[in-house]
């Protein structure tokens, strides 16, 4: 039989799978995660690692997967963070597969589907993290890995506006933010938060040393949370930036911003009915960016409204000090 | 609040970070917990940067001083 979701774009042709195995799960073939190499009868098997995090046991066992099945003994860690065993043999699909199976590892996606997440390391351990994108990530990747849509659809997740996981260039992207309100009674006018705000937002008083806050030029980073010696800067609320239609490759478009502050507990559902609207709109092999240009953003946000109505509109102030 | 007494002092002038808050770690496990350390930083990167890892390393900040181009800040070990 042939299996043309397995990824073969150089060459174009159909991979045979006959005689691989009847204990190889087709389905799990099927959404991909074999790659074709230049090398005959080669393919890079790539993992599913949603965040690019993975627990030391697991990587141990892994590595002696990789050592065993790998022709050339080497590994390659993807641009979406995941980890591809190079140089494997397609005859060896069936015994790597259930290897990895036994430490519960499994193998990733390519082709017309929702992708594994990527994200930086978010508000557990690194200190500018505002939202739990690792959390997200592992959650996206359960809830949705694999959904057919009409052109592959990645998602990821950053933790701040630094924005490392690139949600600009994603076909759906999270960026968390957090919104700052100062209390007066608190404030000893030490300045820190106005030599801490790098958009210039926090300008101190010349007299008292108060902030005096430009809400246009704020990007929701918590900066001046995090310096306040003294609490008077709070975080309000925290939430995503959603981020539609970007995307790298060829012909690069910066994503679009459509909602603000939307809260974690409605992200699972701001995914669910994008790819409603991107198979419902979608045609063949058309980003969701490109299928956003045809029919227009309104219509798309129109759609969506029941789940944007939880955050803020995109051109959201801060309410001014 | 000018009158906070400190315990040690630091001049972190010219110091780059995270170097400038290296010193301030260290010079800090000097203390005990409830005393104060003077630390000199200069404005631009040293204090955007070091007072939010202080607080984040659980030590509180008592004053902030602004004088001309640098900083001068009294921390309490916590």
């Amino acid at each position: 039989m042939t299996d043309h979701f397995i990824e073969d774009k150089t060459t174009k042709v159909n991979v045979n799978l006959d005689n691989v195995g009847e204990r190889v799960d087709f389905n799990d073939l099927k959404s991909g995660g074999f790659i074709k190499q230049r090398q005959k009868d080669l393919f890079a098997v790539r993992l599913r690692c949603p965040g690019g995090r993975m627990d030391t046991k697991k990587l141990v066992e892994i590595s002696k997967i990789a050592d065993k099945y790998s022709k050339k003994g080497v590994v390659h860690f993807s641009f979406r963070q995941s980890l591809e065993i190079l140089y494997v043999d397609y005859k060896e699909f069936r015994n790597i597969v259930s290897e990895l199976e036994k430490i519960g590892q499994k193998v990733a996606s390519c082709g017309p589907r929702v992708r594994v997440p990527t994200a930086c390391g978010g508000c557990e351990y690194n200190p500018n993290g505002l939202t739990d994108t690792q959390g997200m990530a592992a959650m996206v990747d359960q809830k949705f890995f694999g959904t057919p849509t009409p052109h592959k659809f990645k998602t990821s997740f950053s933790g701040c506006p630094i924005d490392c996981a690139r949600t600009k260039e994603m076909d759906f992207g999270f960026q968390g933010i957090v919104e700052p309100v100062w209390e007066d009674p608190l404030c000893t006018g030490c300045t820190i938060c106005s030599e801490a705000c790098k958009e210039d937002a926090i300008v101190s008083d010349p007299d008292t040393g108060k902030p005096i806050f430009d809400p246009k030029k704020c990007i929701f980073c918590g900066d001046c949370i995090r310096a306040c010696p003294t609490e008077a800067w709070k975080p309000k609320r925290y939430g995503h930036i959603v981020r539609i239609g970007g995307k790298h490759g060829r012909h690069p478009m910066e994503a679009l911003e459509v909602c603000t502050f939307l809260p974690d507990d409605k992200v699972a559902e701001a995914i669910e009915k994008t790819v409603e609207w991107y198979n419902a709109n979608g045609k063949r092999g058309e980003r969701i960016g490109n299928a956003i240009k045809r029919v227009g953003v309104q219509k798309y946000l129109d759609f969506m409204e029941p789940v944007f109505k939880h955050g803020s509109p995109v051109n959201y102030l801060a309410p001014g000090v | 609040m000018s009158d906070i007494k400190s315990n040690a002092q630091l001049d972190l002038r010219g110091v780059m970070c995270p170097i400038n808050f290296v010193k301030t770690k260290l010079k800090l496990e000097t203390l005990e917990a409830g005393e104060v350390l003077e630390l000199v930083l200069d404005s631009g990167e040293p204090i955007q940067n070091v007072p939010k890892s202080i607080k984040e390393e659980g030590h509180k900040i008592l004053e902030v001083k602004k004088e001309g181009e640098y900083f001068r800040l009294k921390i309490q070990k916590g």
